[in-house]
């Protein structure tokens, strides 16, 4: 191992690290909550479009805080931010194309 | 030849070359489990009777397991840590317990498996257990791959860490990132099929 790479060895990440772990312990604490409030919201007997709403609702903020957080999303470069919009809009079309297809019944 | 940019940043992308490698795996992994999910919606609108996951599913061990992985992303990435800490020990601590949190998620599942196979409950039962055994059945074969993944990293991948550092802490990085997206992956199944 040489010094050299220790030397150079993430920098800006060693500097700001005690800082990420204390973020990375409240998003593990959010992260346990929104489970639990997710489970005793199912005990609600709401609708069953608002039950969908919530959980998804739920889901949605849990999965943004992964991947903003945990996987450094938040501060990522330019070439990662186009690889996942390309695929989000997959993602988007996909279902769109199969509903679409449903009035695409012939007339007669 | 040495393998280009597995520490330096590529100029026109900016990222290590394995970071790049790894976020287009992602995208089109997004893209497999997001064509499952359309399956899922397109299954449930159409079907005449669905049944509700609460009442077929074992939500208390679909809670665990998903508490489980939960602690098992926090343990993953406070292993990154530990590297760019150059805090080894701490890192093969956090490693270890993410190996071991991810065994304990599929003992969980084996369990649940168990259970319906036991009451002679197979894919062929419905499409709701078809969807229900396809997409958790390919969510525990990622979790088994980044188990085989971060123990080779805990194990004999280690020896870098002496080597490189630099280049190794980017390997956990970059298994990191698919542990998260398993975690992730999850954090969407689990209401799916568990609490609607």
């Amino acid at each position: 191992m040489s010094d050299m790479h220790i030397d150079d060895f993430k920098h800006e990440a060693l500097d700001h690290i005690h800082h990420h772990l204390k973020t990375y312990v409240s998003v593990f604490v959010a992260l346990m909550a929104l489970t639990v409030v997710t489970v005793l919201a199912s005990y609600l007997k709401l609708s069953l479009t608002a039950t969908i709403i919530l959980a998804l609702i739920i889901a949605s903020i849990k999965g943004t805080l992964v991947a903003c957080y945990f996987m450094h999303l938040i501060s990522e470069k330019k070439t990662i931010y186009l690889v996942l919009i390309l695929s989000v809009l997959f993602i988007a079309g996909l279902p769109l194309l199969t509903l679409l297809a449903k009035y695409d019944v012939p007339v007669n | 030849m040495d393998i280009p940019y597995t520490v330096q940043p590529r100029p026109d992308t900016g990222l290590y070359n394995a970071k790049v490698g790894i976020w287009l795996f992602l995208a089109s992994e997004v893209m497999l489990f997001g064509a499952l999910f359309s399956t899922y919606i397109l299954l449930r609108v159409g079907a005449i009777d669905w049944p509700e996951g609460v009442d077929v599913l074992n939500v208390p061990l679909g809670t665990l397991n998903t508490l489980v992985l939960i602690t098992s992303s926090i343990t993953m990435v406070m292993a990154w840590a530990g590297c760019v800490m150059k805090d080894f020990k701490r890192f093969r601590f956090f490693m270890g317990l993410t190996i071991l949190l991810a065994c304990v998620f599929l003992v969980v599942k084996s369990f649940e498996y168990g259970s319906k196979f036991s009451h002679h409950i197979y894919p062929k039962e419905g499409a709701f257990y078809a969807i229900y055994f396809t997409m958790t059945g390919l969510h525990a074969f990622h979790v088994i791959c980044g188990i085989v993944v971060n123990a080779y990293l805990w194990g004999p991948g280690a020896k870098l860490w002496k080597k490189n550092p630099a280049q190794f802490t980017n390997r956990v990085e970059v298994a990191g990132l698919f542990w998260h997206f398993v975690d992730l992956v999850w954090i969407f199944l689990f209401p799916v099929l568990y609490l609607l």
